[in-house]
């Protein structure tokens, strides 16, 4: 093993701890960003489709409020929102650089993302079943979880698997602007010397994080359609 | 009972107003299947969403045993509309759950005993013939499954009242029968007042007692079945009737010049209608009897109403012009209407 990568890889075999690092960094954005980017859009996803015209609890306010927000944030490409926010982010999080500066910015890209992803998969949901719900004499709160939520369990799946592709993706722009991370590493050493093997092979592996967070929601999609 | 005292609702867009319905007074008594027909766009829909207000009024009461809904406060209204079962045209079942869950559905929200839920749940489900489906889920059943099991979920909280929007309107004819079937058994087991959205006839004339029929969000008839069928004032009524019989086609085969209505000299083509109670005796035969008269049948219709039977006859009859009144008077003596389509 260890001579077929110093024939094939000498590059990365040098650089074999800042590697290993590197993937668990890039973990680490995905995890923590993640976490707080689904658990805050689902909130906003769910507040957007709710108070649009027509539904439980319709409030043009909130909703033009959460819309512009949405597009603003979804038109500004994510490199150039890294550098605006420098100042939030240094102030929320103490600083702007490494994994700890990258996730404030990551966790703002992705939510207006993940707002539409919900919003379309909440969309799924007929309206007979909430007409319905209404009829039974739920509540708004109650039909949010008992309705919405639930039934819209496999898009939401699906909606979580395609935000956390993009995310990993974000992740690896992240490296660019001082983030750490797959991506700050492939810039360091297989954009900046040229060391092409590493290039390669950290698109291996983030082929393979796609891979599994697909397999996964695969999985979880397809258990809970019925 | 339920009362819409002066109910109008109507819609704002942006550009115009449109009134669904408009100063509907109506008294739905308890107990009684109560219809509601009309075209679609008639306001029968909006109608019936005023009864648990899933439409506001924009004008008039809605009183329930003497509750004015409109002034309960949304909470209170919320529980009220446990007493209030619905179904609809698209059965509307929650596709994640099991039809068992779908039916617990209701009663679990309410906070239920579990063991309480269960025994409801299993006995809905024999009621409605769904014992062996309750771990299925809704894509694995049938249309008319589908809406057994939403009558089943509407009746989980022992509602007084069952609203049913358009609920066979997705099924086939044999389907719908036996969801009608079901519906009248549950009307006189459980002694629910059933209010029926459709926009077909033979609904109606199936299972209802009364019948409102509504046109541009009024309502223009309202009367018991059997008289609505046999003397309908309204045109719209007429046309309602007519298809649910083939009477009509004699007007298609007049206009077609179709050679069985090719009347030659004296000869008139007639319609008849009878009350089956009222009719017991041979009339054909004693026209020929009496006035030498023989009607030839060109085709008729029979209706069963509420085990009233009522009989029409195209027939096609020669006779003098003088004597022609004094036939018809004959017949009206006899409880039968006469109405001359076509002279030659």
């Amino acid at each position: 093993m260890h001579s077929l990568m110093a024939n094939y890889t000498p590059n990365l075999l040098d650089y074999w701890p800042e590697f290993i690092n590197s993937i668990g960094e890039t973990l680490q954005m995905l995890f923590f960003s993640g976490i707080y980017s689904y658990i805050i859009g689902l909130f906003l996803g769910v507040l957007l489709v709710v108070t649009r015209e027509g539904n439980i609890l319709e409030n043009k306010y909130i909703y033009r409020a959460l819309d512009i927000f949405v597009n603003i944030f979804r038109s500004i490409p994510f490199v150039i929102l890294i550098t605006a926010l420098i100042p939030i982010t240094k102030f929320v999080m103490g600083t702007f650089i490494g994994v700890k500066g990258a996730i404030f910015p990551l966790i703002m890209g992705c939510i207006p993302f993940f707002i539409r992803q919900v919003d379309m998969a909440l969309s799924t949901v007929d309206s007979g079943l909430i007409e319905a719900a209404q009829a039974m004499g739920l509540s708004p709160l109650g039909i949010i979880f008992r309705v919405y939520l639930r039934e819209s369990i496999p898009a939401l799946a699906r909606s979580i698997t395609i935000t956390t592709v993009s995310l990993l993706g974000l992740t690896a722009m992240g490296g660019a602007v001082g983030g750490g991370g797959l991506g700050s590493f492939v810039i360091r050493y297989g954009h900046n010397r040229f060391y092409q093997d590493i290039t390669y092979v950290s698109v291996v592996v983030i082929l393979l994080f796609v891979t599994i967070i697909q397999f996964i929601g695969n999985i979880v999609i397809k258990k809970t359609s019925h | 009972m339920i009362q819409l005292i002066d109910v109008s609702k109507s819609f704002n867009s942006d550009s115009h107003t449109v009134h669904a319905v408009k100063e509907v007074n109506l008294t739905i008594r308890e107990g009684e299947i109560f219809g509601v027909i009309g075209y679609s766009g008639a306001g029968k829909s909006t109608l019936v969403r005023c009864i648990n207000l899933l439409e506001r009024p924009t004008k008039g009461k809605v009183l329930i045993d003497g509750v004015d809904l409109t002034k309960l406060r949304e909470k209170d209204l919320r529980a009220y509309r446990q007493k209030i079962g619905m179904i609809f045209q698209q059965f509307n079942l929650l596709g994640s759950r099991t039809v068992f869950e779908n039916v617990a559905f209701p009663l679990k929200y309410r906070g239920r005993k579990k063991s309480e839920i269960r025994e409801r749940v299993l006995s809905l489900l024999e009621l409605v013939g769904l014992e062996d489906k309750a771990n299925a889920y809704p894509s694995q059943l049938s249309g008319g499954q589908k809406q057994r099991v939403a009558i089943a979920r509407a009746l989980a909280t022992e509602p007084k009242i069952l609203l049913c929007d358009e609920a066979t309107s997705a099924l086939d004819p044999q389907t719908t029968k036996s969801i009608l079937r079901l519906l009248k058994d549950v009307n006189r087991k459980l002694g629910i007042t059933i209010v029926i959205i459709t926009h077909e006839m033979h609904v109606i004339k199936e299972i209802c007692n009364r019948v409102a029929v509504m046109e541009g969000g009024r309502v223009v008839e309202l009367g018991d079945v059997v008289s609505i069928f046999s003397k309908p004032k309204a045109q719209i009524t007429k046309e309602f009737i007519n298809s649910t019989s083939n009477l009509s086609k004699i007007d298609e085969l007049i206009k077609e010049k179709s050679q069985i209505v090719d009347l030659k000299a004296g000869e008139r083509i007639w319609r008849l209608d009878f009350h089956g109670s009222e009719t017991k005796e041979p009339i054909i035969v004693q026209l020929a009897k009496n006035f030498h008269i023989e009607p030839s049948i060109i085709f008729g219709n029979v209706e069963v109403i509420s085990d009233t039977v009522l009989g029409s006859l195209i027939v096609l009859v020669k006779v003098d012009q003088e004597r022609e009144q004094e036939v018809i008077k004959y017949l009206e003596e006899k409880q039968i209407k006469v109405e001359v389509i076509k002279y030659a």
